[in-house]
């Protein structure tokens, strides 16, 4: 069956009339294909087109939410019995419902589909996976191995309509290519990864850039060393700068607030950060990765300041944690079909500073550069922080040696307090971006 | 719907009119190309989930997926295609997709699949599924944890608990004439407490499950037990202190704390990263990876386990597979491509997340055999380092080896006592040496109680893992102090 606007609108109608007071419905729609290649030769090609309906009743002050990827009319019938007879089970929430009309959505273009993705073809993610694979091999003869040399795109197109007459639908693309290699030294492997994300095929970075980047990234690892247990200042190149901002988010989700589940729970308009932090979520950029017209809950994205020099401005807002909160939705709805919507980033960065990154470098006389993070040591309730590093030593504002099997530990809290430089480095390479960034003590175990 | 009428070959042919006939037409035309091996893997799936919060049901869900997985391989070359929509075109649509990675073409074959078996062995016989159960008496389950929870202590000042099941038929249709179904039920019960005392805030957790009948969450007293657990843990992490930093001697707990197996061993011995050479562990193969005290398989066969499963997602049967014995490395986990690859007996590792995944090797229940020595003479051994109760989450970086694991509740043991809690921090070792620290093993193995999901490549799969108490001379802690 082919879906629309005109029959998640019927399909609403229906509930109506069966006793539900509101709804609505969001459809996401998508298709997708990915080369993989090792060695030059194709590893994994893969295909796909995927199609999942998400039904949200509301029987006064009780609901319930259904999906399905079966979108025959007799299943969709189902649905809504289904649903129905589930809301009737749950809770009354005195809270609960879809937001206030009055910030329903305003129809607006927005850059995010590139007309070019048809064309695409299998053939010429097997080029790019080959070229950004080879050019790794080539950067250096250290770099034995691959784990592969990867293109993906993906097109949805999202339907959106609910019963206070807000409705609309978008379309957005989206093209990766990444590489993966291995390097060996004395009988020792690293490796590291590079990658470029963009909406406009034609945007994707240089595929032999990718490649030389993820062997420098993968060569510079090798025979890295652990150290003693210290406390240093600590610099965050952009990629692990942008998970300690994935990190705040958890903590600024309207949900985690009104749960008491995180530790900024009373803290908007007071300072949380340093004068150096600014923090936007954007969800209007043009050809942005986590742009969209309208959120899942179809009122129309905006320019959130989140913190402005240091001081908390905003939460992330739906309109169910709004009301929680006393406050009004900032456009972060976010949902699969098959699940009630939560506060969600769209574009979320760190506006850039002042400093270059080896600016940043050279202040610090003994200290850590990190450029991978690995574990889930983070706990949003507490904002308790401990994760394993890679990275660089830096001796006199020089990068040295690589380090490995070591930790940074300390509380996001804290951590937030003592960012002491930001970079001008910001590069929007993924939904949550940030510059280089340096605090300045964090507590690092080794030895 | 009654759920113990649906078999996976008629409920596929009534649903969507795929019969044996129907597989052996899109296999032909797979066939048409140059191949090895290929197969098609068809998914239903229904999943309920429902949480309470504030004392009230705050959400209740359901979501009903379909769809078929076409894979074909050639050499090394993998080709997958999936559509959510079960019909002979897009069969034929996706096959020729699939085969793209064909060397060219060859003449067609016919591959009879009219005989549909069942696995042999059948290691969760459920009555009634819990997604058949009334949601009137899941919510009133989760209505009493929530009052359990807070009588146990008036600092616990919110309950979020959540139960969410799964009911999902597969079958599969093999070009070597196999076609194979199961049903496969699953089910986890999760309770978060959090405590609040002047301005501190912190949370506890505890959860379990498996592929089991509901009424297993009231066998035994179970659901109490987790609700006092995660009661419990809250407010003993309001007492934390900050953890040391550094090198120290470390003393696991019973059960979860086995995510160390999964992390530190289990993803490295992944077939998939050996015939690569990306593994730490690539070549090791009869090599010392652990002290004589360690002996650690992976189990798919243990009845009703989370991780457990009749038959892998290629429809090969599920077995023990020895990995470590007395320290030395024995074996991997393989799927089909790369057991035929590495020229290797199957082991039945392969496992996918949905039909939109296409296979590959994966742990089921990995854990460690029991020692001799008695938990309490372990924990006396130490004068000072730590006693790790509960865990969140893993990771590993497979090529060199590091792994990670972060506590949620862990204690100080100062001269051979546990004494102060602390602040959960996080573990950091390398694969293939932190087993060669093991220097005691407890004679109390202990499997976790059904709430482990393993992440790889994009797909989670339900796993378990497990362990007797352990002590391991010198890990880095992640601590603050």
């Amino acid at each position: 069956m082919d879906i629309s606007i005109e029959k998640a609108q019927e399909l609403l109608e229906k509930a109506k009339k069966k006793g539900a007071t509101e709804g609505d419905i969001i459809i996401v729609e998508g298709k997708s294909s990915s080369v993989q290649v090792r060695f030059s030769t194709i590893d994994k090609i893969t295909d796909s087109n995927y199609k999942t309906l998400g039904l949200r009743l509301f029987f006064g002050k009780r609901s319930a939410v259904t999906s399905t990827s079966d979108l025959s009319p007799e299943s969709l019938e189902k649905l809504i019995a289904d649903t129905s007879s589930i809301a009737r089970l749950t809770s009354p929430d005195d809270f609960g419902g879809l937001p206030l009309p009055q910030y329903g959505m305003k129809s607006k273009e927005l850059d995010i589909y590139d007309e070019y993705f048809p064309q695409v073809s299998l053939e010429d993610m097997l080029s790019l996976s080959r070229e950004a694979e080879a050019a790794a091999f080539k950067y250096d003869k250290r770099v034995t191995n691959s784990e592969g040399g990867y293109s993906n795109k993906r097109a949805t197109r999202i339907i959106y309509a609910n019963t206070n007459n807000s409705f609309g639908t978008y379309e957005t693309s989206i093209f990766t290519v990444s590489v993966t290699p291995i390097a060996t030294t004395n009988g020792c492997m690293q490796r590291d990864s590079w990658y470029s994300t963009k909406r406009r095929f034609s945007k994707l970075d240089n595929p032999v850039e990718i490649g030389e980047e993820a062997a420098k990234r993968t060569v510079r690892r090798l025979g890295a060393k652990k150290i003693h247990t210290q406390q240093a200042p600590v610099v965050f190149d952009p990629e692990t700068a942008s998970s300690l901002l994935g990190n705040l988010c958890m903590a600024l989700s309207g949900y985690s607030i009104y749960k008491g589940a995180s530790f900024l729970v009373g803290m908007l308009n007071k300072q949380i950060s340093t004068p150096a932090v600014t923090i936007y979520d954007d969800g209007t950029m043009p050809w942005g990765i986590g742009s969209k017209p309208f959120d899942a809950e179809g009122i129309t994205t905006r320019k959130t300041t989140v913190v402005e020099r240091g001081i908390l401005t905003s939460y992330l807002l739906d309109s169910y944690s709004a009301r929680k909160l006393n406050l009004t939705t900032t456009g972060n709805a976010s949902r699969s079909p098959g699940d009630p919507p939560v506060a969600a980033p769209t574009n979320f960065y760190l506006s850039p500073g002042n400093y270059s990154p080896s600016e940043i470098i050279k202040t610090v006389e003994s200290g850590l550069y990190v450029t991978e993070l690995i574990g889930f040591g983070y706990n949003p309730v507490t904002g308790d922080y401990s994760r394993g590093v890679s990275g660089v030593w830096i001796e006199n504002g020089e990068l040295t040696y690589p380090v490995e099997e070591i930790t940074i530990a300390g509380n996001l809290k804290d951590m937030l307090l003592q960012i002491e430089m930001v970079g001008n480095d910001l590069d929007f390479r993924q939904k949550i971006c940030s510059p280089t960034i340096k605090i300045s003590r964090i507590t690092i175990a080794g030895h | 719907m009654s759920g113990n009428l649906i078999t996976p070959e008629t409920f596929l042919t009534k649903k969507f009119g795929i019969d044996s006939h129907s597989m052996e037409k899109a296999m032909s035309d797979f066939l048409s190309r140059k191949i090895d091996y290929a197969d098609l893997y068809f998914e239903y799936n229904i999943r309920e989930s429902l949480s309470l919060e504030e004392g009230i049901v705050k959400t209740a869900s359901k979501n009903i997926s379909h769809g078929v997985g076409v894979r074909a391989n050639a050499g090394d070359k993998t080709g997958y295609a999936y559509s959510e929509d079960i019909s002979l075109d897009k069969i034929k649509l996706a096959a020729k997709t699939a085969s793209f990675i064909a060397t060219g073409d060859c003449k067609s074959t016919v591959v009879p699949l009219s005989n549909i078996i069942k696995p042999k062995s059948n290691l969760y016989p459920v009555e009634t599924y819990p997604t058949d159960i009334p949601l009137e008496a899941k919510i009133r389950l989760l209505d009493k944890i929530d009052k359990i929870a807070r009588s146990y202590d008036s600092r616990i000042k919110n309950v979020l608990s959540n139960f969410t099941s799964e009911y999902k038929i597969i079958l599969i249709a093999t070009s070597e004439g196999l076609v194979i179904g199961d049903v496969q039920p699953l089910c986890r019960l999760n309770i978060t407490c959090i405590a609040e005392e002047s301005g501190n805030r912190q949370v506890g957790s505890y959860g379990g499950g498996g592929r089991v009948e509901f009424s297993y969450f009231f066998e035994e007293n179970r659901f109490v037990l987790y609700t006092r657990k995660a009661a419990r843990q809250s407010i003993t992490n309001l007492e934390a202190v900050n953890t040391p930093a550094g090198t120290m001697d470390v003393v696991l707990a019973p059960g979860w704390p086995g995510i160390l197996l999964h992390e530190a061993i289990g993803h490295g011995l992944e077939a998939d990263f050996n015939r690569k050479g990306t593994s730490a562990f690539t070549g090791m193969l009869d090599k010392k990876v652990a002290s004589e005290l360690c002996t650690v398989v992976d189990d798919g066969t243990i009845p009703q386990r989370r991780g457990s499963i009749n038959i892998d997602d290629e429809g090969t049967e599920t077995q023990r597979t020895l990995l470590i014995e007395n320290g030395i490395l024995k074996g991997y986990l393989q799927d089909r491509l790369n057991a035929k690859l590495m020229n290797m007996p199957l082991t039945g590792n392969g496992r996918r997340e949905s039909y939109a995944h296409s296979p590959l090797p994966r742990m089921t229940n990995t854990f460690m055999l029991p020692g001799n020595t008695a938990p309490q003479d372990i924990i006396r051994s130490v004068r000072r380092g730590l006693y790790a109760v509960a865990f969140g989450g893993g990771q590993v970086d497979i090529t060199n080896g590091k792994f990670v694991f972060s506590t949620s509740e862990a204690y100080l043991i100062e001269d051979g006592k546990v004494t102060t809690p602390v602040r959960g921090a996080t573990l950091i070792g390398n694969g293939p040496d932190i087993l060669k620290r093991v220097s005691m093993v407890g004679n109390d193995m202990e499997l976790d109680a059904g709430v482990g999901t393993c992440g790889k490549d994009g797909q989670s799969v339900p796993v378990g893992v497990g362990m007797p108490s352990l002590k391991i001379d010198g890990i880095t802690v992640g601590g603050t102090i």
